[in-house]
């Protein structure tokens, strides 16, 4: 076992022969993120070419960054300039930056986003000024995409586990009072002030006490939780051991989805990392303190993320909820008092112990301390990992660091808090993102999804969807969620096929109060949120499905028809082509006719129509649409060379069929 | 999961002995199991049973209740298309019904010839770069309709059987 002092000096040393590497490094986000958007590629591109160029140069693999939609990101150190961080880094583009910029004078500035700390001499902004990055207190995030999280030396540099050690020093209960004068509350939705939990569990005379970190991310369209701990697993681990002096608990579970596997084989290679510094285990550190770690993957069950139902999980049995009281708190896993924290929580422990709480409460509002980490995603120019101060407005977030709307067209709402959420309207996008201003709104802070939706998405169709996803996620236990999340779905979907009447509004109306009032646990309590929200802002819409049979984003298929106008079609049968349902009737060179009895709806003609003749166009009701979407700009992601080739493939086979 | 990983799957004695099954570590052994055999079979759920003492019944209780356990062997390609937020609003329920109708097969189910398996999955968490599908596993971002076609015939599907 390394000597923690030892492990400190060599992290630093190692540290600083970084900062001042008179090699080339080169770090390449490799989150799940990255690699989706095709960050291996990149690697493998950059490492043949150094190898071929026979270079002295490292490349590390980092986490996320946070701007996803600018990935692959690349980080340069180049030997005495500052770092610059490269967006959309595919391998030619690596190539380039190798060849231009680290081995030439050129800052390749069609790619850079910035240097990281202070300005390069060239022209070239910081990084923290990129728009997206401009409007963010990045904290919890802060080692994110700059550190190899793979390497402990990194995060010991960085002040790792000084607060557990401060945390040792100064003993559990002024740990609880330090959590407390920071003010920070639960980040996995309800906002529960933490140390007021840890408190109830405190008071049990309780032998054994248990903690565990829910990772269990199961909010479609949240990706926080993931980010942090595949770029910064150390964070959350430590983390996990103040909570755990301060609440007496010598045994923690992290409860990870198994669809996170790149996140649990970091944790793997940290709990290690830790057991060889002496961070856990026995008495650890001399202090007479002792902590153990075990990690359990979730199996995919979305009910998991209650706090009883993990525990049954945990147990092995299946993931159900239990009426509360008692409190995990007082009884929970095996019967001990059992404190459950979200991953985001945790990572704020360590911030809290080494600043102080007066540092931390500086930013936020006066009921929603310190910051928050949000997945910005949907209908957005800039999508990513982002951390805003707590009540920073829904405006700015979507606006200033997501840049507004992707395709042009005017932003209609934004969801938060995934299927327990709501949507807010565009009208109230001045509203400050905290919990109780959200809770207002009909929506809640929920875990961090946030998705941005413009006209070309439905109020009603996403309330369906979320309903559907409720409903397949109920588990069953309790009439109110299994049955009532069922009729929910069963009257959105007459709505969404136009088969509705104006009473089954009110249905849903009411069914949406009992289903909240009667569910015994959060799934079912929140589920009907999503139809809530809709039907507060969105009702003409609603309406207008049931009484025009008309769906004015034209994605509720059986209220839309596709037809082609025989003016503006020259025949060129691309569309008779694509037709999954054969059809579209049509010879080369005279206007096709779309066979309405045949046709499914799915738009593959739309999307092929060339741009040139937009011949294409859709009816719901009393509106025409006609669409040019060849011509939308803000593509998700950069094309990765791998698309680019499927898409040369599709088009090559639509050719010759 | 291709069909030569299993074949070299380890026995599921091998299996039970490196982790004996309990009650409390139920779901990680039936994980594991699945990990190395592609799915849970009545053999091995009768194995466990066998060395946990918890009964088939209760196995498969819990087993049937979380969605990441399989009963059949599946399919040579399975493709997971992404039903997240993001993906759904960006066109993931679009590229699932076109992976539905070139496949001739719903989501949830593998074509006749077990060479490809459509699934749902709630959520990746690759939500900006949506809509995602996973293909054996592997994301691709930023999946359009038009590239499904694309993406069937690099994994060798002949489209057969549909009228050409």
């Amino acid at each position: 076992m390394t000597s923690l002092a030892d492990a400190y000096a060599s992290a630093r040393e190692h540290w600083q022969a970084l900062e001042t590497s008179p090699v080339p490094i080169f770090f390449v986000g490799a989150a799940t993120c990255g690699r989706a958007a095709g960050s291996g590629d990149t690697l493998d591109r950059l490492r043949a070419e150094i190898k071929a160029r026979q270079l002295q140069a490292q490349v590390i693999e980092t986490g996320c960054l946070g701007p996803c939609s600018l990935e692959p990101l690349m980080v340069v150190h180049k030997p005495g300039t500052p770092r610059v961080c490269f967006g959309n880094v595919g391998p030619a583009e690596a190539v380039q930056i190798l060849q231009r910029h680290v081995l030439g004078d050129d800052p390749c500035a069609e790619w850079t986003l910035g240097s990281i700390g202070s300005a390069s001499g060239n022209g070239t902004g910081t990084f923290s000024d990129h728009p997206m990055m401009r409007g963010q207190v990045r904290r919890v995030l802060a080692n994110c995409g700059l550190i190899d999280p793979e390497n402990v030396d990194h995060y010991l540099a960085r002040d790792g586990y000084r607060g557990f050690l401060r945390a040792l020093e100064i003993g559990g209960d002024q740990v609880v009072d330090l959590v407390r004068r920071a003010g920070l509350r639960g980040r996995g939705g309800a906002g529960f002030p933490t140390w007021r939990k840890w408190d109830t569990c405190r008071q049990t005379g309780a032998d054994q006490r248990y903690l565990i970190c829910n990772a269990d991310e199961g909010d479609p369209g949240a990706f926080m939780n993931r980010s942090l701990i595949e770029s910064d697993p150390h964070a959350v681990l430590e983390g996990m051991l103040i909570a755990s002096l301060a609440l007496g608990a010598s045994k923690g579970y992290v409860y990870c989805r198994a669809e996170y596997p790149l996140a649990i084989a970091r944790l793997k290679g940290a709990i290690a990392q830790m057991r060889a510094l002496g961070l856990l285990g026995d008495n650890i550190q001399g202090s007479g303190f002792s902590f153990d770690l075990e990690i359990k993957k979730g199996a995919g069950a979305f009910v998991c993320g209650e706090e009883t139902a993990l525990i049954a999980s945990i147990e092995g049995r299946r993931g159900m909820p239990q009426p509360r009281p008692p409190f995990p708190a007082v009884s929970g896993l095996w019967g001990k008092p059992t404190i459950i924290q979200n991953v985001e929580t945790l990572a704020n422990l360590p911030l809290i112990l080494r600043n102080g709480p007066e540092w931390y409460a500086a930013v936020g509002t006066e009921g929603s301390k310190g910051t928050r980490s949000f997945a910005l995603a949907g209908k957005v120019k800039r999508t990513g990992l982002i951390e805003v101060p707590l009540g920073t407005t829904l405006r700015q977030i979507v606006e200033e660091i997501g840049g507004g709307s992707s395709d042009g067209k005017p932003i209609k709402a934004v969801q938060t808090g995934g299927p327990s959420g709501g949507c807010i309207g565009a009208e109230q996008l001045d509203l400050p993102v905290d919990y109780e201003s959200l809770a207002q709104a009909g929506s809640i802070m929920g875990s961090g999804g946030m998705i941005v939706i413009d006209e070309d998405t439905c109020a009603v169709d996403l309330a369906k969807y979320f309903i559907s996803f409720t409903q397949n996620e109920s588990c069953g236990k309790c009439p109110p969620c299994r049955v009532g999340t069922r009729a929910m779905l069963y009257l959105l979907e007459r709505i969404v096929e136009g088969k509705a009447g104006i009473e089954d509004l009110r249905r849903l109306d009411a069914l949406a109060v009992t289903v909240a009032r009667g569910s015994l646990c959060g799934l079912g309590q929140t589920a009907p949120n999503p139809v809530l929200t809709t039907m507060r802002y969105f009702r003409d819409e609603y309406h207008a499905h049931v009484e025009q049979k008309q769906c004015a984003a034209f994605v509720c298929r059986p209220l839309v028809q596709h037809r082609i106008d025989a003016e503006r079609c020259p025949g060129c049968t691309a569309c008779v082509k694509v037709c999954p349902a054969e059809a579209i009737i049509g010879v080369r060179g005279e206007p096709h006719v779309i066979a309405t009895e045949r046709c499914s709806q799915c738009g593959s003609c739309l999307s092929v129509c060339p741009p040139a003749y937009a011949a294409v166009y859709r009816v719901s009701g009393e509106l025409t649409r006609y669409e040019e979407i060849h011509a939308k700009k803000g593509k998700p992601g950069a094309p990765t060379e791998a698309s680019a080739q499927l898409e040369a493939q599709s088009e090559e086979l639509d050719q010759c069929s | 999961m291709s069909m030569s990983v299993m074949e070299a799957a380890p026995p599921m004695e091998d299996i039970l002995t490196s982790s004996p099954p309990t009650r409390e570590n139920l779901i990680s052994v039936l994980q594991e199991v699945q990990e190395h055999h592609g799915y849970l079979s009545e053999s091995a759920v009768r194995l466990i049973a066998g060395a946990s003492g918890v009964s088939e019944n209760e196995i498969y209780g819990v087993a049937t209740f979380y969605a990441q356990f399989r009963f059949q062997p599946p399919a040579e390609h399975t493709i997971h298309v992404c039903q997240g937020t993001a993906c759904h609003v960006r066109g993931g329920h679009q590229i699932m019904y076109d992976f539905e109708e070139r496949l001739s097969i719903k989501a949830g189910e593998m074509t006749p010839d077990h060479k490809f398996g459509l699934e749902r999955v709630a959520c990746v968490g690759c939500c900006a770069l949506a809509p995602v599908v996973l293909v054996d596993g592997k994301v691709r971002a930023g999946m359009k309709p038009k590239l499904v076609r694309g993406l069937l015939s690099q994994l060798g599907y002949q489209p057969n059987g549909k009228a050409a």
